[in-house]
């Protein structure tokens, strides 16, 4: 196991057709090999095992903004469902069979016509992941970061998002156990969209707060 | 009689531990400790000093990732709350509406009563 990325580092000839995609190009950085240690020490230890890594990584990879898409969705058309979501975003996330492996709260935040919300992590990179998979980069970044606790409408006017004066914005900065969701307002004219087509119309940065949900989305139905 | 509570329909009053009920309630003036410790913990520097208002108490009380974070009181448990600020109070100058706010949950050690 030890020797397992000494060797993945390699010597061997590459003029073959190669099963894997290459790793990494150069040497691995000052992290990778601290996690390459880290890692193989909790699996000499028997703390955790090879095969638990591999399966939290399918878990990762099978979460993404399209399942927040179908939240979103559902209390739009839904209002029971939508009075749940408010109140218990993970017990409504639940219902539609969207697990929390990370154990973390969910607060879905209402967009209305008097407040615009906005999700930063300003201390990482605190995110819902077990409804949006992975954050973007940006929000990872440290100018999203710090700017949008400062000036949240100068960073939402850089996305084209350009809030009212009358409408309070009120930016959410996740820290400990407790990550936020956007609810968007349904665009108008919507209203013989199906579920689906209304999914369709929910991209991972309405759902962040970024930007407002629009019939214009590239691709979508009617 | 502070800090128990007559049970209707059972004698006697029951008594809670210290820690067991949060301290604040939603509408308290709470100001986030000026506190600059070693280690690690959840509190953005930014809010030090700053005062705001309770907007609920989150439940169930969560273990203490500040503490858990070193193996010390791994388990114990901690009230914390979601705390509204206004951001013309957390930044003097803020150029936008005197709307805009902040919301944040921070733990119970980090707090202080604010002012009326």
């Amino acid at each position: 196991m030890t020797h397992r990325h000494e060797d993945d580092a390699h010597d061997h000839d590459h003029d073959h057709a190669h099963p894997h995609a290459e790793i990494s190009e150069g040497r691995p950085g000052y992290y990778d090999i601290m996690e390459t240690a880290v890692r193989e020490l909790l699996i000499d230890k028997k703390l955790i095992g090879a095969d638990e890594i591999r399966r939290q990584i399918e878990v990762l990879d099978s979460r993404m903004p399209a399942l927040g898409a179908r939240v979103v969705a559902r209390a739009w058309t839904d209002p029971a469902f939508r009075a749940r979501l408010l109140a218990d975003g993970r017990a409504a996330c639940e219902e539609l069979g969207i697990s929390f492996y990370d154990d973390t709260s969910l607060i879905a935040v209402e967009n209305t016509d008097k407040v615009h919300n906005l999700i930063v992590c300003t201390l990482c990179s605190c995110y819902p992941r077990p409804v949006l998979g992975l954050p973007p980069d940006w929000y990872k970044a440290r100018p999203y970061r710090a700017r949008a606790v400062v000036e949240p409408r100068a960073v939402l006017a850089e996305f084209g998002t350009i809030i009212p004066d009358e409408v309070e914005v009120r930016v959410h900065d996740s820290t400990a156990m407790v990550r936020y969701l956007v609810l968007p307002k349904r665009p108008a004219g919507t209203g013989h969209f199906s579920e689906e087509e209304l999914a369709a119309l929910v991209t991972r940065d309405t759902m962040i707060g970024v930007v407002p949900a629009t019939v214009d989305v590239a691709g979508a139905a009617p | 009689m502070d800090g128990t509570s007559k049970s209707a329909g059972l004698p006697g009053s029951v008594v809670f531990a210290l820690g067991e009920k949060p301290i604040f309630k939603p509408g308290d003036r709470v100001r986030v400790s000026t506190r600059s410790p070693v280690g690690h913990y959840r509190v953005p520097t930014y809010l030090r000093g700053k005062s705001g208002s309770v907007e609920r108490v989150i439940e169930p009380a969560a273990v203490d990732n500040e503490e858990e974070g070193y193996g010390r009181n791994a388990g114990s448990k901690r009230h914390y709350y979601r705390v509204a600020f206004r951001m013309s109070e957390i930044w003097p100058g803020y150029a936008g509406s005197e709307r805009d706010g902040l919301h944040i949950e921070v733990f119970e050690t980090w707090l202080e009563r604010g002012e009326r």
